[in-house]
């Protein structure tokens, strides 16, 4: 299907114009193929996620000791972990607070960033000058320590691990915006919108974040990956969830004893199962950039 | 009506794109600035619409003094000014529809009462269709889209007009109805107007006086050149 699609260049042209048609028609399809993989994988994984759970009436907590550390067979496609449980449902529960984790994280993570973005970018001045090198000291400790200590305040559970990716990943964001908004601010639209009389929160809410939500947006989506590997790390180092609740991390965090065992499918899967949503999203992202701003790529990458 | 004394502005205090110019627009008065390109006229005109804060200089409107420029400057002044300029593509936000960039400063000022009478009354004035309106600035040409601008510029019903280079990339009919449309705005409310361009044929024909780049420069010492 996908084959059809591209033309054959007539062999009169191909000659005169070289190869760079071909080559154009080639770097479409790839992006087609990287879009319609990336969808599917991402719809398959959400809705997974969304729909087996209420639907199969089974305890993901259902200890076995009988049937404990079993490869993979039919009975259970991902095997069984060290005290029996059936891996598969344990990873599509994990995937559910990690998808959930990062959702909620990446969107009040945007929030906060086009918030502060914006207000710095729309004053200017030294509010500007200021509230950047704020933003410049939280980004200068790393994410996952700053992470750590903040969930540290609190008891473990869903609702630290979002407050504690949230506030650390909203810098990347609102240095995208301001810089957004700083190059829009200059046009002459913005000065017609002030000589016609328009308040700052005016022009800010009218003219300037409807034109940056593309990007912002697109720093969401790129986001949730961020947040699902931050949320996992810190499950890891079982300071995340609960250690009995499944989350990926958790999983490959208690997995790991039997690893050196040689019992390998209990750490392979969750392992998988983070790294391939990621993969899809960050497809699915690079299309959507593509689309807005092929120049513009340094900072909008995962 | 505007008063602009010794004013020296640029984009970098060390080095001002003009030093000491001076120009006046008495009301109902129409005034052609004259110009070669990157003269400092277009900065001229920012100044005079309270959208550039010059580096030194006094600036007067209706006999208030200005202190304050861009937001920072009272809405009831900064609407006393109706600004157009030169790209219309640059000018207009490319979300909103010719309807809602033409009554954006109605909305702003919080007027919504008169937004249909007003569009209904300005849009045959610029010569605009129903059609049109509903159109977005990229489904557009740059002759319709000035028309709009200018629309925009007139909504909150200026005393003075600011066009800077208003016609600069339009054909000549287009720039005709735009003139027409001005100076029919003009003869009905007797507002002034400040007319910045490099055509000096048009600003000749178009304007009661027209003041040289050059004279608006004084010397050290000297006065202004304008009465």
């Amino acid at each position: 299907m996908a084959d059809r699609v591209t033309p054959a260049p007539p062999a009169t042209r191909a000659s005169r114009t070289t190869r760079a048609p071909r080559r154009l028609g080639a770097g479409r399809q790839a992006r087609r193929v990287r879009l319609w993989t990336s969808a599917l994988i991402v719809g398959a994984v959400v809705l997974t996620v969304l729909l087996v759970p209420p639907l199969v009436q089974l305890d993901e907590q259902a200890v076995d000791l009988s049937r404990k550390l079993l490869p993979p067979s039919w009975d259970h496609p991902f095997g069984t972990d060290d005290v029996g449980r059936d891996l598969l449902f344990r990873c599509v529960y994990g995937l559910r607070v990690s998808l959930l984790v990062g959702l909620v994280a990446a969107l009040v993570a945007t929030l906060i960033g086009t918030a502060v973005g914006a207000a710095a970018a729309s004053l200017g001045g030294w509010t500007d000058r200021v509230v950047m090198r704020i933003v410049d000291a939280f980004a200068s400790v790393p994410h996952l320590l700053l992470g750590i200590f903040i969930v540290a305040m609190f008891r473990p559970g869903v609702w630290p691990v979002i407050v504690s990716v949230a506030l650390t990943h909203w810098l990347s964001t609102a240095r995208i915006v301001r810089s957004e908004v700083l190059s829009l601010r200059s046009r002459p639209y913005i000065d017609a919108a002030v000589s016609g009389g328009a308040s700052r929160w005016r022009v800010t809410v009218r003219h300037l974040l409807p034109a940056v939500l593309p990007q912002a947006g697109l720093a969401a989506v790129l986001m949730v990956p961020h947040a699902m590997w931050h949320e996992s790390a810190l499950s890891f180092l079982g300071l995340g969830l609960p250690s009995h609740q499944a989350s990926l991390g958790n999983l490959v965090q208690s997995a790991r004893s039997s690893l050196l065992a040689g019992d390998w499918w209990p750490t392979l899967f969750p392992g998988l199962l983070l790294i391939v949503p990621t993969l899809a999203l960050a497809g699915l992202a690079g299309v959507w950039r593509d689309r807005l701003n092929p120049r513009r790529r340094s900072e909008l990458m995962l | 009506m505007l008063e602009l004394h010794d004013i020296t502005a640029g984009y970098d205090r060390r080095n001002p794109v003009f030093t000491r110019a001076a120009l006046s627009v008495a009301p109902g008065e129409s005034v052609g600035l004259l110009g070669p390109s990157g003269c400092g006229k277009s900065t001229l005109a920012r100044v005079a619409a309270l959208l550039h804060r010059p580096d030194a200089g006094r600036v007067s409107l209706d006999g208030t003094e200005v202190r304050a420029w861009r937001h920072r400057a009272p809405r009831a002044l900064r609407t006393t000014v109706g600004v157009v300029f030169q790209q219309p593509r640059m000018s207009a936000d490319p979300r909103l529809r010719l309807r809602d960039l033409i009554v954006e400063p109605l909305r702003a000022a919080g007027r919504r009462t008169g937004i249909p009478a007003r569009l209904a009354e300005l849009a045959p004035a610029v010569g605009l269709t129903d059609d049109l309106l509903a159109r977005r600035p990229h489904e557009v040409s740059d002759g319709q889209l000035q028309r709009a601008c200018l629309a925009r510029a007139l909504v909150l019903r200026p005393r003075l007009l600011v066009c800077d280079e208003m016609t600069g990339m339009l054909d000549a009919s287009t720039t005709a109805a735009l003139v027409t449309a001005v100076e029919a705005y003009r003869a009905e409310t007797g507002a002034s107007l400040l007319a910045v361009g490099h055509d000096r044929l048009l600003l000749e024909r178009w304007c009661d006086r027209t003041v040289d780049w050059s004279d608006c420069l004084t010397p050290a010492g000297g006065g202004s050149p304008t009465s």
